[in-house]
């Protein structure tokens, strides 16, 4: 996995509630076999019209907006399906960290198995941050895991809270399924047991 | 001390490890797997040459994906969709999982096979590749939806690393007027505690109404918990639910069965349990309900109006903005004036018999209304036989619907059954998102006695309107 340490870059404001993972990639790009080449799809139907034609008023086709690393958007992002085609498809844009005041479990979780980091925030300070979003490619944004700060533009520094265990795992860009089967005899000893106690399963 | 709740008590029952920092290594006793969300993972462990660790407790369907009309054993027109469901063939042959291809009678959506075949058992964990995975919680399992690394982590490991959510009881006291269904009582919940208001949380559904439901009315209550942003949907397991599982094709039998049977009756919250988060409906409070909007939460009884954006705060002031013109509603208007043109029966969350039962009830002698176009899509091969055995297909299709094979169909469109641009459509399944059904597809989500009430007269109904007129 690739590791997440500092990020400074364009933070877009997305100013809307309930940002569902259909919104974020479409179900006709999830008959995909790869992890790749999503980003062109990410919110298509929001991005492009009928024809595949850019919407102009939506914030990634803006001038100023193409290059953004950083998201900024409302309550509760990412409910709905479970498809990791929708942090794939961030990631695939070029997008490392979104911030809302909510995200949706399942996605908040495969975000972490991505190098995404997703930082959950007060309204306020999500309010914060979406104004300074809203100042275009002149307003860089810095995220800094290490010391779990935000940076605005004009220097407000914001701190923000990471589980210890998956802060160490993007970090270091660890894959999950080694660390597991290094407790391979922890899980050995659980199955034996289990052949006792429950057979049935 | 205080005592445990059903959740706790499935969490101890099958932690494996605990980090110093609270992080778990939770096992999975079953994972169920489609053709949508494992190739990458398959590839995965192709990749590291890594194996999967219990094939025996791995059960794959394709479902998604697969079109829903004759002949789609031998041909699937669209290619991407083909190779998708070629590869979770392929993958279920070299890894050697328990399989059911679309040529097996038992083939169906997964949540429904699940629990058909008897792989889903109470006090189990499962897991899968899909949100939905919530519906297994009606037998007492902690079951929930993951992402493909996780689905490579349970194949690799047979294991989830878990940090404990909150614990949230959700009762529904007293008893379910006429006309009122499971659907309407977890749609309801949504009403109340917004599509986030379960975050963070596992919800126990517990009280009367929920007692007196069916496995299938209790499935599609705890379906839709993830709806509503919960980890999991829990009921606990009771004569209902050991009746049901008794005989399935996969649950223990004999010495077995009993050992299973003692075990699986402690699965209760203590009296003294500690909730995070208590919500309580009357049962008699809800009414049949549909949602007008782009989102689950958006939910009122079918005897409402349409809302107006002002009548909400925040952020959700301008989703509703944005409902409201992606559904091409006005405010004020009564829901029971708009009219359909589709109407969708089927999906994980009301594609088993019951439901068709009792959609065919109030179809029953009566034809779909004028322009309107229905389909019913059984959740499963052995929910079709049966329907088929008791004369249901004949019901839907004197009625004028479409009589399908086993799929997703729909619910999500990614087979060639979708809405057209601006089409309106009642429907069973799950989700009313922007899209979901098809581009610019209009989604109302309602009960299946609803959607057969919408279905008969073309427009968004009161079903105990029609039952009155029956008496």
């Amino acid at each position: 996995m690739e590791k997440f340490e500092k990020l400074t870059g364009i933070a877009a404001p997305l100013d809307l509630v309930n940002i569902d993972t259909d919104m974020i990639i479409p179900k006709q790009f999830l008959k995909t076999i790869k992890r790749e080449g999503l980003g062109v799809n990410l919110f298509d139907e929001m991005r492009y019209d009928q024809d595949g034609n850019e919407n102009p008023d939506f914030v990634l086709n803006k001038p100023a907006y193409r290059e953004t690393q950083i998201l900024v958007a409302g309550d509760n992002f990412g409910c709905g399906s479970s498809r990791e085609h929708a942090p794939w498809a961030i990631k695939d844009f070029g997008i490392r960290c979104v911030i809302a005041p909510s995200f949706a479990d399942i996605f908040f979780n495969n975000c972490f198995k991505n190098g995404i980091l997703p930082i959950p925030l007060p309204q306020e300070q999500v309010d914060i941050l979406m104004k300074d979003a809203e100042k275009g490619a002149n307003a860089r944004m810095t995220v800094d895991l290490e010391n779990q700060t935000i940076t605005t533009s004009d220097g407000v520094e914001i701190a923000f809270e990471v589980d210890p265990f998956r802060k160490h795992c993007l970090l270091e860009g660890l894959d999950d399924i080694g660390l597991t089967l290094n407790k391979a005899t922890a899980i050995d000893g659980f199955e034996s047991r289990m052949a006792q106690d429950r057979p049935w399963v | 001390m205080t005592g445990k709740t059903l959740y706790d008590k499935l969490w101890d029952a099958h932690l494996v490890d605990q980090a110093e920092d609270g992080t778990c290594l939770l096992y999975i006793d079953r994972h169920l797997v489609h053709e949508v969300t494992s190739p990458q993972a398959f590839e995965g462990l192709r990749m590291t040459g890594r194996t999967v660790r219990a094939p025996e407790k791995t059960i794959a369907v394709p479902d998604h994906n697969v079109p829903t009309t004759e002949g789609r054993e031998t041909k699937i027109d669209n290619e991407e969709s083909r190779i998708q469901v070629e590869a979770l063939d392929k993958n279920a042959r070299d890894f050697g999982v328990v399989y059911y291809p679309v040529s097996d009678v038992r083939q169906g959506i997964v949540h429904i096979v699940g629990p058909e075949q008897g792989w889903t058992l109470p006090g189990m964990t499962v897991v899968c590749g899909d949100s939905h995975t919530a519906t297994h919680g009606a037998f007492g399992a902690l079951a929930h939806g993951i992402g493909t690394s996780e689905v490579e982590h349970v194949l690799a490991t047979q294991t989830l690393i878990q940090k404990k959510s909150k614990n949230m009881k959700v009762e529904i006291t007293g008893t379910l007027p006429p006309g009122v269904t499971a659907k309407d009582i977890t749609l309801a919940v949504i009403g109340k505690t917004g599509t986030a208001g379960g975050t963070g949380y596992v919800i126990e559904y517990c009280g009367e109404a929920i007692r007196a439901l069916s496995m299938e009315g209790r499935m599609t209550v705890c379906n839709m918990a993830i709806e509503g942003g919960a980890r999991a949907g829990l009921i606990a397991p009771d004569e209902t639910t050991f009746a049901y599982v008794k005989g399935r094709p996969h649950a223990p039998k004999g010495a077995q069965w009993e050992a299973a049977l003692t075990w699986w009756k402690t699965l209760k919250s203590d009296d003294d349990a500690h909730w995070d988060k208590v919500v309580t409906i009357r049962a008699e409070d809800i009414a049949p309900v549909v949602t007008w909007g782009t989102s689950p939460e958006d939910v009122l009884p079918i005897t409402g109006t349409v809302p107006a954006p002002e009548d909400f705060q925040g952020g959700k002031a301008e989703a509703a903005r944005r409902s409201l013109d992606y559904m091409g509603l006005k405010p004020g208007t009564a829901l029971t004036e708009i009219k359909v043109d589709a109407v969708f029966i089927g999906s994980c969350t009301n594609g088993r018999i019951e439901d068709l039962r009792a959609a065919a009830e109030i179809l029953k002698g009566k034809t779909l209304a004028p322009g309107v176009r229905g389909m019913v899509v059984p959740g499963s091969g052995l929910v079709r036989a049966q329907a088929e055995e008791e004369g249901l297909d004949k019901v839907f299709t004197e009625a004028g619907f479409e009589w399908r094979l086993a799929g997703c169909s729909m619910c999500l469109g990614m087979n060639p059954d979708q809405l057209a641009p601006g089409e309106r459509c009642a429907a069973t399944s799950n989700r009313n998102f922007e899209g979901r059904m098809g581009r610019g597809g209009r989604t109302h989500l309602m009960s299946p006695v609803m959607a057969a009430a919408a279905a008969v007269t073309g427009h968004l109904t009161d079903v105990r309107d029609l039952l009155a007129e029956a008496v």
